[in-house]
């Protein structure tokens, strides 16, 4: 029984989506009530995930389930991530007619399927973690189902995902006939490298979990559901499922593989900088708002991926320092998505933005401090994020990845730059309605004070991520 | 001394920017006063430090040393002769630059006043810092500010010349990202005073120098990489240009006397080369189109080009005068090029031209203002008995010992100089007064006057009186040069000095 208090927050998860559905069921117009509780609980979950004692890492299930300082950290993200979005999103789904049960239920569904995933020391928990979380996704894109768009990104959506999956789960097959277990503790001891099989299990693998993080080249999905979806599921995909397929990115990679990284370093640089390259040209011609999201999205999944193509434990922490900043400047910027709101109608274009600065002060001042830090511009938190990954990657010598990282961020500037000079230096528009929930407002200034006073505390997320040791 | 006196200057105007932000009006004049009465405070204390500033040595003082970025990166800060004189003049320019909003900046003060304030710690920072992340930190931010302040408040092509701004300067400095971050892992440390003894690996220094040189080569400018200056300055608003021309320029030949000689020595002496070509080209061709320009604005901006140009002449004549003359040169033409922007600030208020053929005559409308221009157009020629003649004087010295050749071609640029200075000065001030609207048009204004002679009396004074710079810089500057030769010859035998 004492190894079971190692996944109370999973338990309590699942009998929390029980109970609110057969509340849902049972009484009636409680989609109010259900959404409160949803991130109540929710936080719960958070509480229970910190005490967990993470000092020992904890295995269950004849060692297909890992509690330890990653799983923690990264469970920690989601929940927060999660609960966010929830709290965020109420006056949104109100103004949009989809303020449903089924919402806050489907978005604790898909952190359980991601709770799952980070945790998971084994192909076949992964899968079944990967698949709860995507199903749940699937219907989140196309909640706003009396929209067309919306309806679109999930189909779309749900296509691909599907075929990335059997991709992926092609790969497990063939990593399990050519090793013999499921269980990466199992595949790395017992592992007779350099057999062609692995390699092309782990490119299945790869393959497939790169779908899920919108790595190019398998981020075709990615601008159409960002678009299509209702703007608080954007945020959710943007920020909460990348934090789950990066753990299963580093544990599957780093535990099993880690002998043959000469075998999977140049997929991951490939797609690094794939990705760095596309998601600052690609983006620079958008005028959706939240298409630009999904570009830019993909730009920083290449950050991601280049500390971890390093190979080193700082080059694993490194990624997870950027993906935890990456979550707050979205957070920040999707706050103020929602907060772009005249008469009951939400606005997502560039142009929309214009002249903001005239009579929304605040509201584009933190968008400036969100965008320069997006850009990775000193002192704001984005700077420190990329510097610590290429710190890590010109620790290995590298270079021709930093630079052409950094290269990139110089054409990236661009089209954020574009949004500032349409804030800033733009003709003004009609004002916005200013009557926003706490929630909003406290996520706001909440993102954006965290990113600009970063600088003063920089080691704080550091030492924290620094407990992690996989290698 | 434990007071953090250099943190307090890098803080203060940012906790006065902090303050008008948090005020509520948008337009009225007690902001002006704040950020006023902050920037002048800074300018007390950093004359206070220059009081209790030691010249006697060249180790690093004031330093203050906290642990920042655990393991990696410490905030140090610290000055010695040649850092103290540019932290000086930031704050002189600044309240200048306060005063100056009066006429010329309309709409939104408040965002501005904290802008150019932000803009000031920024620029303090650079000049102090001691640790090349923390360098590297202040460099870059400073784009923020800056490329607002011509965005929001520029001319008509603001847009396009804020992002030319700032895409130069990013693409220049993200290589010197790559090279710190190199740096650290070859030596183990960012810390300048440590690398200055560690030395760095000398088969490295080469790419290394050239990263941090496209850093410094885009800011400070160099041909063939300055074409965003004269866009950035034409289009900034008065005081925009000011800050852009008078401070910084200066951070990148700060940057070459601090890291490019101090870290690279190697590196440094077979590049001279190169920098002294570029320098030549700069000296040579932007006096020659500033010779051309029709926007007084531009005129300007191009013949900072051909004053840095000087300055990297100097810099990297690596010899006490060169040296010495290059950061005296630095002053000089920050005061100067900060007056003449703001002349051009006077005359562009009251007739709303940059065009040089919309004046002529000014002479008898504007008396006090074209004595003024005078004196500041002969400083910028270098007329000995201003402080310009002293920099192109000492920088020219250090060439011919260097390199006679060098030093011939740009002694032609001193002649262009003059050229182009002059003409300005006659087709603006001088000749008929063909355009009636100039007959209604006051003269100069207290605040403008004030502002003019508060640049003008340093320009005279150390023309006349250079003691307090050359007492100041002097044993930095040959510290600097002993550890470049020492370094040279312990590393690099093969090249010959």
């Amino acid at each position: 029984m004492n190894n079971l208090n190692l996944i109370s927050p999973e338990i309590f998860i699942s009998l929390s989506i029980m109970f609110l559905l057969i509340l849902g069921v049972f009484k009636k117009k409680s989609s109010s009530l259900i959404h409160n509780l949803s991130i109540g609980l929710l936080l719960i979950t958070g509480i229970l995930t910190l005490n967990n004692p993470v000092d020992s890492p904890g295995a269950l299930f004849g060692n297909s389930y890992l509690i330890d300082n990653l799983s923690s950290l990264m469970k920690i993200l989601t929940i927060v991530g999660g609960a966010f979005v929830l709290s965020i999103s109420t006056k949104y789904l109100k103004i949009s007619k989809i303020f449903l049960i089924e919402y806050p239920i489907l978005i604790l569904c898909s952190i359980l399927g991601m709770m799952v995933m980070i945790s998971s020391n084994d192909l076949m928990v992964f899968y079944i973690g990967l698949e709860l979380q995507s199903l749940a996704l699937y219907v989140l894109a196309s909640f706003n189902r009396d929209q067309l768009k919306s309806s679109e990104s999930g189909l779309k959506y749900f296509v691909l995902s599907a075929l990335s999956s059997g991709l992926l789960l092609y790969g497990c097959s063939l990593i399990y006939g050519f090793s013999g277990s499921t269980n990466f503790d199992i595949i790395g001891s017992s592992m007779d490298s350099m057999h062609y099989g692995l390699t092309f299990g782990i490119v299945f693998i790869l393959v497939g979990l790169a779908f899920k993080i919108s790595a190019v080249p398998f981020h075709m999905w990615a601008p159409d559901v960002y678009e299509g979806s209702p703007t608080s599921v954007t945020l959710f995909f943007a920020i909460v499922p990348k934090v789950a397929a990066l753990t299963v990115f580093i544990r599957f990679l780093y535990v099993p593989f880690f002998n043959m990284i000469d075998q999977w370093q140049p997929i991951v640089i490939f797609l690094s900088i794939a990705s760095m390259i596309f998601g600052a040209v690609a983006a620079i011609g958008q005028k959706n708002l939240k298409r630009l999201v999904a570009y830019s999205s993909i730009g920083h999944i290449g950050y991601v991926l280049a500390g971890l193509s390093v190979g080193t434990n700082e080059g694993i922490q490194s990624s997870i320092v950027y993906i935890s900043i990456y979550m707050v400047m979205n957070l920040g910027l999707f706050s103020c998505l929602l907060m772009m709101k005249r008469n009951d109608q939400y606005f997502e274009t560039i142009d929309d933005l214009s002249g903001l600065s005239k009579n929304h002060p605040v509201l584009s001042l933190s968008l400036l401090v969100i965008l320069f830090s997006l850009a990775g511009i000193p002192p704001l938190a984005g700077f420190f994020a990329k510097l610590y990954v290429f710190k890590s990657v010109i620790e290995q010598s590298m270079y021709f990845l930093a630079i052409v990282g950094l290269l990139s961020t110089v054409i990236a500037a661009f089209y954020y730059l574009r949004i500032i000079k349409v804030i800033y230096f733009d003709e003004e528009r009609e004002k916005y309605d200013t009557d926003h929930s706490a929630w909003l407002k406290i996520s706001l200034a909440l993102s954006t004070l965290l990113i600009f006073l970063y600088f003063i505390f920089p080691s704080k997320l550091v030492e924290i991520v620094s407990r992690i040791n996989i290698i | 001394m434990n007071f953090p006196i250099l943190s307090s200057l890098v803080l203060l105007p940012t906790i006065g920017a902090l303050f008008l932000l948090f005020s509520k009006d948008r337009n009225s004049n007690t902001g002006k006063y704040v950020a006023l009465f902050t920037s002048f405070v800074n300018f007390l204390i950093s004359i206070y430090l220059w009081y209790l500033f030691d010249p006697s040595t060249s180790t690093f003082q004031f330093v203050e040393n906290r642990e920042w970025l655990k393991g990696f990166v410490n905030y140090k800060v610290g000055i010695d002769g040649i850092s103290i004189l540019f932290i000086i003049l930031t704050t002189l320019i600044t309240p200048l630059c306060i005063i100056s909003v009066n006429n010329t900046i309309k709409v939104r003060l408040r965002d501005f006043l904290i802008a150019i304030l932000i803009m000031e710690s920024l620029m303090i920072g650079v000049f102090c810092s001691l640790d090349l992340v923390v360098f590297y930190l202040f460099f870059e931010a400073g784009l923020i500010p800056m490329f607002l302040i011509i965005g929001i408040w520029g001319g008509e092509r603001r847009v396009y010349s804020a992002f030319k701004f700032f895409l130069y300067t990013l693409l220049g400095s993200v290589l010197m990202l790559v090279a710190i971050i190199s740096i650290y892992w070859i030596a183990g440390t960012t810390d300048i005073v440590q690398l200055y003894e560690l030395g760095i690996d000398t088969k490295y220094q080469n790419l290394l120098w050239l990263a941090f040189f496209s850093s410094f080569a885009v800011k400070t400018p160099m041909w063939p990489v300055h074409t965003w200056l004269p866009d950035a300055h034409v289009e900034a608003p008065t005081a925009g240009s000011v800050l852009l021309a008078a401070i910084l320029l200066k951070m990148a030949g700060y940057g070459f006397i601090r890291f490019s000689l101090g870290l690279f020595p190697v590196a440094s002496e077979l590049f001279t080369p190169l920098v002294y070509s570029l320098s030549l080209i700069a000296i040579i061709y932007a006096s020659l189109v500033a010779l051309m320009q029709e926007d007084m604005k531009k005129l300007i901006a191009y013949s900072s080009v051909a004053h840095m140009g000087f300055v990297t002449l100097g810099i990297f004549t690596i010899t006490q005068q060169g040296i010495e003359g290059s950061i005296i040169q630095m002053i000089s033409h920050g005061l100067v090029s900060a007056a003449l922007f703001l002349c051009v600030g006077v005359v562009y208020d009251r007739m709303h031209s940059r065009l040089i053929n919309t004046y002529g005559g000014l002479v008898s409308v504007m008396p006090k203002y074209s004595i003024l221009f005078m004196l500041f157009t002969l400083a910028a020629l270098g007329l000995p008995g201003t402080s310009g003649f002293l920099g192109e004087f000492l920088i020219l010295m250090g060439a011919f010992k260097d390199n006679f050749l060098v030093a011939v071609i740009a002694s032609f640029g001193v002649i262009f100089g003059a050229a182009y200075m002059l003409w300005l000065y006659r087709r603006v001030v001088f000749g008929n007064l063909v355009n009636k609207d100039l007959l209604k048009i006051p003269d100069l204004d207290n605040s403008e006057k004030f502002i003019l002679w508060s640049l003008a009396i340093p320009v005279l004074f150390f023309g006349f009186y250079p003691e307090p710079l050359i007492n100041t810089i002097e044993v930095s500057v040959n510290d600097l040069i002993e550890m470049y030769n020492f370094n040279l010859n312990m590393f690099g035998p093969e090249v010959k000095k």
